[in-house]
Formats: C-alpha cells, structure tokens, sequence
C-alpha cells in the first residue's frame, strides 16, 4: 500500500512538470483527483496497453476532463506512451496531448471534456455489457462542481433504473471550482444524499486522498449487486503541495521558477 | 396512395435488419410511439433502451452503447433532438464519431398546431455545421428504406429527419438508391426544383403542372444534405435559367443557403430560396402550413412562373 502512495506522489512530481513546462492545464483538481486515479489503474481496473483492444477491459471516464492532465502522467506511466513526450508537449501546437481527453491519445476510450457528459457514456458502456452478458466495470470520476449539470441527474435516474451494480462513478469532492467554494457558487451537496435518492449505493471515503480509504471503496463497490455505486470522495484541491492545497488559485495556475522548485521539493520529501 | 410513413418504414427495415444482426439497438425517450418503434421494442427487447423525457441522456447513452460495438437507432422528437440534447450530439457523436444515427421524428412542422415548441426549423442547419456529422431527409418510405439499409453498413453518425404524416410515393420497390447521390426525377432547361423530405411529392405535382403549361422543368430529390451532391446541383443549375430550393427548414443554413453557396462559385444562374419565414409560424396542420408559405405544388409553380417572368 505504501507502494501506492508513493506511485501518487512521483506522478504528481510529473504533473508539476507537466504544467511548469506546459504553463498550462489545472493543477489544483490534477493533484486533488491523482490518488484515485493511481488507485484505480494500478489496483483496480484491468486496464493495460496490451489490452486497450480487449472487449473486456474495464473502461474509464474522467468526465471531469480538464484533469487530463493528471491522467496523461498515469497513461503515461503505465506504457500507453511516452510519458515524457506528453510532458514535453502538452497543450503544444499540433500535439495529441491537448487540455481535455481526446481519443487520438492511446488510452483514452472517448473524447470528453465538455462537463456532465461522462457519466451517460459510462451508462451506456455498463448498459452495453449487460446486454453482451460481459463482465468488464465502468468508471466514471467527476467533480463536484460538475454535479451542477443537469445531464448527471438524467444519467444517475437510468443507472438505477437498469440496475446497472457494474458502474462506479467517483466524485473528487475537493470542494472548490473556478469561482470558489462549490458551497457558494453552487451548493451540490448533499451529493451522497442525492445518489441515495435516485437508488444508488453510496461509499463516503473520508480522506479522498487516501489510498487504503479509496482500495477499500472499490473492492466493497464490486460487491454491490442490483445498484450502481457512486464513491464519494472528499478530498483536498492542490494536496502535496503546501501553498496550492485549498485555494481556489490554484484551479489553473501557473507556477513560477520558485514555486516549481519548492513545489517538487516538498514532494520528495514526502517520498524519501 | 401509401399509408406507410417514413418512420414506420424505419421501424420495418431495422427489425429486418435485427434478426440477424444482434448489435443493432434502438434507444427513445418516451418515443417509441411516436416513432413507430413499438413493434421493434416489443420484438427485441433485448436491444431496445428506453430512456425517459430525457434526451441529453439518450445521446450520450447511446455514444456510450456505441462505443462498445453497439449500432445504435436514437429516436426522438426532431425539435427535441437537436436542440436539447445538440451538445451530446456535438461531442459525444460527432466528435467522438460514435456509430449512432440520429432519427429525428416528426421533424419541421410536423406537429403543426402545436406550435412553435414542437417545429425543427433549425436542425439541418445546426446538424450539418457539426465537424462529420451527416444529414439526411428522405421523401418516401422507398427511399427510407434504403437510407437505413446503407447506414447500417457504415459506423458513421448521421441525423436523419422524417416527418409524422404519410408522404405519397416517389419510387417504388425498385428504385435506383446510391448513398450521397441525388434522386434526378427530371431534368429541365427552363427551371430547377430543389427538395428534400416530405416536400418531394409536392415538387413532382409542380413539375408535371408546369410541364402541362410548357416549361421544361427539373427536380431533384437532395434527400442528402451533407454530404450534399455538390455534381448534382452543379450540373443541374448550367442547364437551368433558375434554380429555386422549396424547404422545410428556416431559411438561414438549410437547403437553399447549401446550394446558393454551391452554384455561386460556379455559374450564373439564379437561385431562389423558399422556405419557413424567421418569425412565429401560422397555426394550422401540414398541408395548411406548406401552402401558407408557397412550400406545396401551387407555390412552387408560381414561384417559376414568376421568376420566368421577370426574366
């Protein structure tokens, strides 16, 4: 498990150098969303660049697109290419690694971006294998301010209408959106409350950013039968790095030369 | 005359297709009725999704049944379809070049007296300026026909928008189909008809009306409004003196602006745009509508007569 934690941390050294490089993406909501991606790629979902072609692969959404930056650094890691290339020319002119999930990159199952979207492909993906009898899961993950689209209430209410206990949706409920707190911009809490409404199964994960607390969702998840699952994780927008961790700023900020420097060292320290 | 419309020949060729072909699913949001699709649902339940009054759901459902092999029939309302849910339809189908094609129900006016709420005044437009999509309006059940039959063969997406009502027999059993290729039903020197939908049959009375009156007159049936038969309208607007375009649709982006930009950059030739007015509609059921604004067999005769006139 510490193996785990580690792995979150190196690859948020490389989303720190991704975005210092880049001087673009969202480095608050890639660092708050990070563990549960590191969680789900290397622990649950059986997903590789071997089997990217695999009818029963497990399929993964980042409906909250703009992290895609955090999900280039997992790809990335894992072989599905070079990594240091999508660090190198993120958001570049010309490269395939643009701001938002795009399916020229390998790896990545649909284009998305466009907020409150993920979570009906995810129902159409986990309705298309109940219809082929397979028994591959499909993962959503979305923000907390994107549960202020309208569409993901539309998508929850046919979700448990088909019973569909192979999708998981995870909310990275960092709690803080451009604007500002997502209880002042838009209140779209109570979110466990309001999955348990349209007859999900809910899974509250105190320390989104735990590791163990996020394994231990995801194993009870596939346990679940005859409801989706929506784990709900409360986690801490810029987390690992001290002057980032729940300012609103930092939604798509910029770092410069010294915050780069204490940036990565503070993340190393961590991993030493 | 039929009494097949075009949306119950979309039901009949896709439960054909369906016996054999276990990918092909139909999803509708509360529209299986209106589209005729009940006796699809009810035959295949397996491949059949309801997904409530709930139309961004229904595409973005559908990409994502799309995306893991299904061929995927989306049916709603055209007024609905394209404009509630147009931005899953943006990035979900043509962005994503998902294998679902759109089938736009009771589209342009079709619900009549139901007003403004109910009417697709907006959806070639709006489907054709989408970077892959494809539109489509065929006329007759024929022709429906074998635009399912050849979509079923591509993974590509598509809109394709049929009325509510009957529309009288263009082709028959045999017909000549190629996809993307315009149906010439004449041709002519004197003028031009350019239709789609259910506007067809109305530009084959107006055709033989004028023949009667001694103007040689051609119609073509552009039932594929993107990728439009660029040779088609070309060819047909050298021979031409006018070219005038009858469409169910706003003026603005539709058929008329289409082929206007085409013959532009190629000849001479007038073209001449009938369409729906850019305001509130009259009340009144199909038929009354069309010959409202000149879009039947009487407008589109004066219309040529007119345009001959003033030289």
């Amino acid at each position: 498990m510490e193996r785990l934690k580690e792995k979150a941390y190196e690859l948020r050294r490389d989303i720190i150098e991704e975005i210092y490089h880049s001087k673009a993406g969202h480095v608050g909501g890639d660092l708050s969303v990070i563990d549960i991606l590191t969680v789900l790629y290397y622990q649950v979902m059986n997903i590789n660049p071997e089997n990217i072609k695999d009818e029963n692969r497990d399929r993964f959404l980042l409906s909250k697109g703009h992290c895609v930056d955090a999900l280039y650094m997992v790809l990335g890691d894992k072989g599905f290419f070079d990594k240091q290339e999508a660090i190198d020319t993120f958001c570049a002119f010309g490269s395939p690694y643009i701001g938002h999930p795009n399916t020229d990159v390998p790896g990545i199952e649909i284009n998305s971006g466009s907020l409150g979207h993920g979570l009906s492909l995810g129902v159409g993906m986990a309705l298309a294998a109940k219809m082929d009898e397979k028994t591959y899961r499909t993962y959503v993950v979305l923000g907390d301010g994107e549960m202020a689209e309208g569409s993901n209430y539309e998508a929850m209410m046919s979700a448990a209408h088909y019973k569909l206990d192979n999708l998981c949706a995870t909310i990275d409920l960092n709690g803080l959106q451009i604007s500002g707190p997502t209880k002042d911009v838009m209140c779209t809490s109570d979110l466990g409350a309001k999955f348990r409404a349209f007859g999900w199964n809910v899974i509250d994960v105190e320390d989104g950013n735990d590791c163990v607390e996020l394994l231990s969702a995801y194993k009870q998840a596939a346990l679940v039968k005859g409801q989706p699952t929506a784990v709900i994780a409360h986690t801490v927008k810029g987390k690992g790095v001290s002057f980032m961790e729940n300012q609103k700023g930092w939604h798509h900020g910029v770092l410069k030369e010294e915050q780069y420097q204490m940036a990565m060292k503070e993340l190393k320290e961590v991993l030493q | 005359m039929s009494h097949i419309t075009n949306r119950q020949a979309i039901c009949d060729t896709l439960m054909e297709a369906a016996n054999h072909d276990r990918s092909i699913v139909v999803t509708c949001s509360d529209s299986r009725g209106s589209a005729s699709l009940a006796p699809f649902a009810q035959a295949y339940p397996e491949q059949f999704i309801e997904l409530g009054i709930a139309e961004q759901n229904l595409v973005s459902v559908s990409a994502g049944l799309a995306s893991c092999g299904k061929k995927v029939f989306a049916a709603s309302p055209a007024s609905f379809l394209s404009t509630r849910s147009y931005e899953q339809v943006k990035v979900d189908v043509a962005y994503s070049g998902t294998n679902v094609t759109l089938i736009g129900i009771s589209g342009g006016i079709s619900y009549g007296a139901l007003g403004m709420t109910h009417h697709s005044l907006q959806d070639i437009a709006a489907m054709a300026c989408l970077p892959d999509m494809r539109v489509y309006l065929p006329s007759d059940r024929f022709q429906t026909a074998c635009l399912i039959q050849e979509l079923l063969k591509d993974e590509k997406p598509a809109y394709v928008r049929v009325s509510r009502s009957v529309t009288e027999d263009v082709y028959g059993e045999a017909m000549d189909f190629t996809l993307n290729r315009a149906g010439v039903l004449a041709e002519g020197k004197d003028a031009v008809i350019i239709t789609c939908g259910e506007l067809v049959p109305y530009g084959v009375k107006a055709q033989k009306e004028l023949k009667k009156q001694g103007y040689e007159v051609g119609l073509l049936d552009m039932y594929c409004l993107k990728p439009i038969d660029e040779d088609a309208v070309r060819q047909a607007a050298r021979q031409a003196d006018v070219v005038i375009t009858v469409e169910e649709h706003s003026l603005f982006g539709g058929l008329g602006s289409m082929v206007a930009q085409i013959v532009a950059a190629d000849s001479q030739t007038k073209v001449i745009n009938i369409a729906l007015p850019d305001g509130h509609l009259i009340s009144g059921n199909n038929h009354e509508i069309f010959h409202h604004y000149g879009l039947d067999d009487e407008g589109m005769v004066a219309a040529i007569k007119k345009a001959r006139s003033e030289g």
